[in-house]
């Protein structure tokens, strides 16, 4: 759980960040939203202590950040930021263990932990291990960054627009795998973006900033149903509401238990919007539903969509 | 590199008639003869070219190393936050002693200190600290701010960071800086024959006080090896540390 509390921070008398509260509780995947210049990128940076704030308290689980040093604050907080920052002197092996090195751990535990992230990330640990950053694509550089970010098991990973810089099919993978992670490892994630259809995927609760306050926090549904003031609405975006709407609700939701349907499955942890863009491609008004084994629990129709 | 590149590079050659010139000067003495048929003795006799190699290269070692050494720090010290205002500074007063002729360094540091090593070490020294202290402190800021962050990120310590991430990136460019200064100061340390010191320019001063001509084509044909030489091992420095960076 991580609490600020009346935090601000100025610079050159300038409030970048404004008595700003707000609590994430703990498994949360909560996304600092906002345009550049908000003040999202200096709040998560405070989280660490990168950035120093002038007044207020930020506690994790509880205990004031300013009771430890930087350094073991840091080595217990996965960072991972939009250019990496992999060092690139160092193989992908020796930057994923950068963390577990600092605190100490046996040689062979950082060699089982280097190899179980490369695996998690899909990446053959043979193939990688020996590699340099400048050797791998963006998306490779990337999936290296966070992995780093993950070596020591921390219980909180701060995340700023870490996929802003790849392309849009390598940032849709990325996103997906951060997801399976996060619902994998149950950890506490907050990640800074100013994109709203990446937020509105990832997130479980979305912290709308500007010019250094928090304007609403919610969940994406919330968010887009009950914007709490024009800003939002605009923010959010008048223009496809309905389809972002589409894409934060969950087939899960809105399945029919025990009905059948022919055509190819659509996973039950898929979105409306997917459901939408399979039945459009399919030319159908109803597809079968499947659960994670791939067995199939019932159908979804077009109707339900809008239910 | 294969055995066969090895063998090929001119490091080794260079490196060959390097030595073979040091301990056996006299094989080219029908040489010199041809050429200066009135002139005696051909080969410079006063000291062995081995002996006045290592004066030499002693002159150049403590002198390179001090100046390594204390540049370096000197652009640590200005690229971190407690010593920034420092900058310009060190900046100026290694530019000044730069610009200083080694000559005039030697004329105001002989009355204070005497003839012989010392003074010549120390213009070597004042004369050799600019590159340095210029391409360390553009290696330092040459750190690419993201890695830098990352590293403070992830928990280094300001001198963890230092040793780990900015010396290591920085090396090649900070290497390059030696890379120059100790070269010119080979080709520099000769005119501390001047006030006494022994190095491979006294057969050159020598020659040619007492106008012997053979003598200076040995000395400076040697310096010109030692020099080349010496940059060629500092290519090879620069190579391995690149290479095992995977570039």
């Amino acid at each position: 759980m991580i609490e600020l509390d009346r935090v601000t921070k100025r610079y050159d008398g300038r409030s970048v960040v404004d008595d700003l509260s707000l609590t994430i509780r703990s498994g949360e995947l909560c996304v600092l939203l906002g345009s550049s210049g908000c003040g999202k990128s200096t709040t998560l940076r405070m989280i660490n202590r990168l950035v120093t704030a002038d007044a207020g308290t930020i506690r994790v689980d509880g205990k004031d950040i300013i009771a430890f040093a930087p350094e073991v604050l840091r080595r217990r907080i996965g960072y991972a930021i939009q250019s990496t920052g992999l060092f690139p002197h160092w193989t992908v092996a020796d930057n994923i263990a950068t963390v577990p090195r600092l605190l100490d751990w046996p040689g062979p535990r950082i060699a089982a932990r280097v190899k179980e992230l490369l695996e998690l990330f899909r990446l053959d640990p043979a193939a990688y291990r020996g590699k340099y950053p400048h050797q791998l694509s963006g998306g490779e550089q990337q999936r290296v960054g966070v992995a780093r970010a993950l070596a020591a098991d921390p219980e909180l990973l701060l995340m700023d627009e870490p996929f802003a810089a790849v392309d849009p099919i390598t940032r849709d993978a990325l996103q997906s795998e951060l997801l399976r992670i996060h619902r994998a490892t149950g950890k506490t994630i907050v990640f800074v973006t100013h994109d709203i259809e990446e937020a509105l995927r990832l997130a479980t609760l979305i912290a709308v900033m500007d010019q250094g306050h928090i304007v609403q926090s919610a969940t994406p549904l919330d968010l887009l149903e009950h914007p709490a003031s024009d800003f939002v609405r605009d923010f959010v975006g008048r223009q496809g509401l309905g389809l972002k709407l589409l894409s934060v609700r969950r087939v899960a939701e809105r399945v029919r238990r025990g009905e059948s349907a022919p055509g190819e499955s659509l996973p039950q942890e898929a979105s409306l919007r997917d459901a939408l863009s399979a039945m459009t491609a399919q030319r159908t008004d109803r597809l079968p539903v499947a659960d994670p084994a791939g067995r199939p629990i019932g159908i979804i129709t077009l109707a339900d969509l809008v239910r | 590199m294969s055995g066969r590149a090895w063998f090929a590079t001119p490091l080794l050659w260079v490196g060959l008639l390097f030595a073979a010139l040091l301990l056996r000067m006299d094989l080219l003495r029908p040489v010199f003869r041809w050429a200066f048929p009135e002139t005696t003795p051909l080969i410079y006799d006063r000291a062995s070219f081995l002996e006045l190699f290592v004066a030499h290269l002693t002159l150049v070692a403590v002198a390179g190393f001090g100046a390594a050494a204390v540049g370096v720090a000197l652009a640590i010290f200005v690229t971190r936050p407690a010593g920034g205002q420092f900058r310009t500074m060190v900046g100026t007063l290694a530019a000044v002693g730069q610009t200083f002729p080694p000559v005039a360094v030697l004329a105001v540091a002989v009355p204070a200190i005497g003839f012989g090593a010392r003074p010549t070490v120390i213009a070597l020294f004042v004369y050799g600290l600019l590159p340095i202290i210029e391409n360390a402190v553009a290696g330092l800021e040459g750190v690419p701010h993201d890695v830098r962050e990352a590293a403070d990120g992830v928990g280094l310590s300001s001198r963890q960071r230092l040793f780990a991430v900015e010396l290591p990136l920085a090396a090649p460019v900070i290497l390059a800086g030696i890379r120059v200064s100790v070269t010119i100061a080979i080709g520099t340390a000769t005119i501390g024959s001047t006030v006494g010191a022994l190095t491979l320019g006294t057969p050159i001063f020598d020659g040619l006080v007492a106008n012997k001509l053979p003598f200076v084509i040995e000395g400076a044909v040697l310096v010109a090896l030692f020099a080349i030489l010496t940059d060629m091992l500092f290519a090879r420095l620069d190579h391995w540390l690149r290479r095992r960076r995977g570039l």
